[in-house]
Parts: C-alpha cells; sequence; structure tokens
C-alpha cells in the first residue's frame, strides 16, 4: 500500500486516492493554432520513466483535491508531494 | 538437435536422465549479427526462430539483460484466445490460433495447448447485446463464437453464484471454444531450443547501455557485454519499451503499468477453461496441478517495479468472490506481478520505425501470451522484409496520429476512466 502525504489533508492510504497520469503532460493552450503533432503528443505520448515521475492524484474518497506527488516508478518511493498549482523540482 | 519422444525419454531413463543434450548453447556474443532482437522473451524467442526458419536468416542474436523467459511470459496466466471485434485484431490472432495449434509438433516440444474454451460472463441485457455484437464479428472472420444464455451458462459452471440476491446476476456469455491455455514456459523453452539449433545466438544476462545511430540508421548496439554490430535491430522488451526508447530519443504512446496475478491453492478439478466476470476486471482458469490463477485489474499507476501492492488484489478478488463464493475457502499461494507496456488505445504495435534498420513490437498490454507465436512471426516478416506483412498492416505507430486507433474494449492505459 502506497501511502500519499495529501497537501491538504495529511498522509493517507492510497485506497483513498484515484490516479491521474504524468502531471508533465501540458494542454496546448485553447484559441491557439494546434499542430497535429503538439496535439498528438498531449494525447498519446508519454515518457513513462523509471525513477522519478511526478504525477497527478486525486483524493477521491478525501478532500477530492487533484494534487502531484513525485515518486519514483521502480521503488514507489514518495519524495514530495504539492498542490497541483504548485511547482514540483 | 536430440529429438524428444517417447523412445528418446525411454533410452535416457537407463542413463538415469544424465546424458540430455542441453537444449541451448550459452555462447558469447559475437562482434556483428545480421539482426539483433533486443529481448528474450516469448516473442523475442519466437521472432528469432521464424527468422530463421520462415526467412532463412540465422544470423540472429537474442539479447536479453535476465534469462530467457524470466519476464513477462513466465508471469502471465497463460489465456490463448481470439475473441476481439475488430478485423485487425481478429485476423491477427485468429491467424496465431492456427499456429497455436500445431506448435508443440513444430517445436518438438509440448507446450500443452489446452482448447477448453473462453466464457466472457454478460451481467446485463446491453452486455448481452454487445456480446452478439461481437459474437458475430468474429463468425464473420471464421472465428468461433457462441452466445449461450443463463440455463447454459449454469451448466457449464454450476459452482458460480446464481442466486437472486447477487448485485450482479448472470444473464449468459459469449464462448469462444477454440481458445484456451498453454504451459508458458514451454513456450519460451520450445521456441529457444528450435531458434538455438538453427544458429541463433542466445545470449543471457547481458544488458542493452545504449544504441549506435548514424544519420538515421541503426549500426549496433551497446551492451554491458561490448559492443555489438548489427545490420538490424528489433525491440521485443514490453515493459521496458520505455527505457529503450529514452536511449534513442522516443517517445512513444505506451506506459509501463504492473500487472499482478495469483493462484490458489491446488483443488481437484471443478472448473474446465477460462471464466472472466463481466461486471468487474476478473478472470479465472484452473491450471493442470489444480490451482486456480487469477488475475485482473493493473494497479493503476506508472510501476516498473516486477510486484504489486495488496489493494489491487484485495478489489481483483472481491469481484471473484462475487462471481465464484467457494472461493472464499481457498488458500493463496502466491501473488506476483510483470510490467505491461500499455499502449494507448489498447492494442500492440509491430512497425517500423524512422530510424532505419529499427523495428519496434510493443503494447501488448494485458494480453502479450496469447499473440507470442503470431508476434514473432509478423515482427520477423517486418523485420526480414522491411515491410509490415498485411496482418500487422494495421498494428502500426502512426495509427495514433492518424486517428486510426484500434480501440477493442476502451482499454489502455486510462485505468482510472474505465
Amino acid at each position: 500500500m502506497l501511502y500519499i502525504k495529501c497537501p491538504y489533508c495529511g498522509l493517507r492510504a492510497q485506497k483513498e486516492f484515484s490516479y491521474g497520469g504524468d502531471a508533465t503532460v501540458k494542454r496546448p493552450n485553447i484559441n491557439e493554432e494546434v499542430s497535429s503533432e503538439e496535439w498528438d503528443n498531449f494525447v498519446y505520448m508519454r515518457k513513462s520513466p523509471r525513477g522519478k515521475h511526478v504525477e497527478l492524484w486525486q483524493h477521491i474518497a478525501g478532500c477530492r483535491q487533484w494534487i502531484k506527488v513525485q515518486r519514483d516508478t521502480a521503488t514507489h518511493e514518495i519524495f514530495q508531494t504539492a498542490k497541483v498549482t504548485e511547482e514540483i523540482r | 538437435m536430440q529429438k524428444y519422444s517417447v523412445f528418446s525419454l525411454i533410452k535416457n531413463a537407463f542413463s538415469n536422465h544424465q546424458n540430455w543434450e542441453v537444449a541451448w548453447k550459452d555462447p558469447t556474443p559475437k562482434s556483428e549479427y545480421d539482426v539483433v532482437i533486443i529481448g528474450g522473451g516469448g516473442h523475442g524467442l519466437a521472432t528469432a526462430y521464424y527468422l530463421a526458419k520462415e526467412h532463412n536468416i540465422r544470423n540472429v542474436a537474442i539479447i536479453e539483460k535476465g534469462w530467457i523467459g524470466g519476464g513477462n511470459v513466465g508471469r502471465n496466466t497463460t489465456i490463448i484466445r481470439s475473441n476481439f471485434m475488430y478485423d485487425a485484431n481478429a485476423r491477427f490472432n485468429e491467424f496465431g490460433m492456427d499456429l497455436w495449434r500445431n506448435l508443440s509438433q513444430e517445436l518438438n516440444f509440448n507446450v500443452m495447448f489446452s482448447p477448453r474454451g473462453i466464457l466472457n460472463l454478460a451481467h446485463s441485457d446491453a452486455q448481452m447485446n454487445a456480446y452478439a455484437r461481437r459474437g458475430n464479428s468474429m463468425r464473420l472472420n471464421g472465428i468461433d463464437a457462441k452466445l449461450l444464455d443463463r440455463e447454459e451458462v449454469k451448466k457449464l459452471i454450476p459452482m458460480a453464484d446464481f442466486s437472486d440476491e447477487v448485485r450482479f446476476p448472470i444473464f449468459g456469455g459469449l464462448m469462444q471454444p477454440s481458445a484456451g491455455t498453454a504451459r508458458h514456459d514451454a513456450v519460451a523453452w520450445g521456441y529457444a531450443r528450435q531458434a538455438d539449433d538453427m544458429g541463433v545466438d542466445i545470449i543471457q544476462h547481458c544488458e542493452v547501455t545504449g544504441f549506435d545511430v548514424v544519420n538515421g540508421k541503426i549500426k549496433g548496439i551497446r551492451t554491458s557485454r561490448g559492443d555489438i554490430k548489427a545490420k538490424k535491430v528489433g525491440l521485443c522488451v514490453a515493459g521496458s519499451t520505455n527505457i529503450l526508447a529514452e536511449k534513442l530519443n522516443m517517445t512513444l504512446p505506451i506506459e509501463t503499468h504492473v500487472l499482478q496475478a495469483c493462484v490458489s491453492e491446488p483443488v481437484k478439478p471443478l472448473l474446465d477453461g477460462v471464466v472472466t466476470f463481466g461486471a468487474g476486471h476478473f478472470y479465472i482458469s484452473q491450471s493442470d496441478k489444480g490451482e486456480m490463477v487469477m488475475g485482473g485489474d493493473l494497479d493503476g499507476y506508472n510501476s516498473y517495479a516486477q510486484r504489486g501492492n495488496l489493494p489491487t488484489i484485495q478489489h481483483v478478488l472481491t469481484g471473484g468472490l462475487a462471481l465464484f463464493p467457494f472461493l472464499s475457502r481457498l488458500k493463496m499461494l502466491r501473488t506476483w506481478g510483470g510490467i505491461m507496456d500499455m499502449s494507448m488505445d489498447g492494442s500492440p504495435i509491430i512497425d517500423k520505425t524512422h530510424i532505419e534498420g529499427l523495428y519496434l513490437n510493443c503494447g501488448w498490454c494485458y494480453g502479450g501470451f496469447k499473440s507470442t507465436p503470431v508476434s514473432g512471426w509478423t515482427f520477423a516478416h517486418t523485420i526480414a522484409q522491411d515491410q509490415v506483412h498485411e496482418l500487422n498492416s494495421e498494428l502500426r505507430l502512426n495509427r495514433f496520429s492518424t486517428g486510426h486507433l484500434l480501440d477493442e474494449k476502451g482499454l489502455g492505459t486510462k485505468t482510472w476512466i474505465g
């Protein structure tokens, strides 16, 4: 079981969270010309690194906020969590 | 090569089975090969075998970081099926079924292919309609499919919960009688033994550390056991695809996730064939040893750990108990995990890449094992002829940008949506 420190609620079990994928993927700006390639990259292409990965989780059975988690995809160690508006370095 | 038969078995019994030939050699890597296959799993071994057999390309090496058959070909739940709705997936896998039917004879190795059928259960009228549609599509592609009603299902699996109180009553199911299971290790070993006999070098404990690409053309690979030149390189590394893609500066429509499976203690025969629960992600079969073999959902977050977490096992078995209450009396023997190359539409990719001489075989999601022979067969063709075969002409990398997705069941990486 992973234990994730929600920035709003504190340390909670993984079962309270729902996964939201790679947090570094940026949606192309609306109202601007978007090339097919940019759109493909946003929708389909993922780095999926082995090691440190910044990802989105939603505290679905808690405060329902989306948060960012920096986690090692090989060891599952969680280094840092942050509000979704904050940067993880 | 020594032929395996009842006579060789008797002959070797006289010498206490001490004088069997080794099944495959342990060569040191040569400095150059015509084709290097990275990944000594089922798909890599099958690719090398069909390169040698169908295309007479025998100066081939398989480079494996661990040992052959130690990854997903030894970790799956051994299910073989072709119950797909889309033409591309159906034709591809039905061609594979034909290869499976003859595989033990062809490899002179008993892969224990046992076509006992797969039954997908339906729990609503809508699901029955969807299965009728899928069954019709399958039959149009020459695949056997039977739509069973509740009573017919009850005859097959009387131990399922058919009471009135259940949350998801069984309405019926879709049966593919020709589907089944096989012994997964034997598939890897059988292909390895034949490939080795035809001159393929199986190089184990050799990690690929980099690639030699000059002017958009592959020249060779760098490994923990030295540089190897190669005219062509094929990637068959399942969950490690993104690790190698990063070394090639490629980004792929693939995420790596861990998928778990588990077996119970062995019990007397009670379940013939494979059964899938239609109201949750759970499937079950009984091994020849009597263990109930079960699996279900991904853990649901990117993972390269070849082990999973308990909440997913609990979730999967909750579905299992809803279907088969008798499971509550069984002890769990073991659980394990393998890392899946989850493609974004749930279908595989067998294709050339933008790098000349580099070929890609990935995106197998939950179901790589069943496609082992046909994956090897088509990938060998793609490498040897430098063009895709008709069978994998829709399993291409560019389908994501052209919009020709093969989103068979809306699976893929985004388990939180499904």
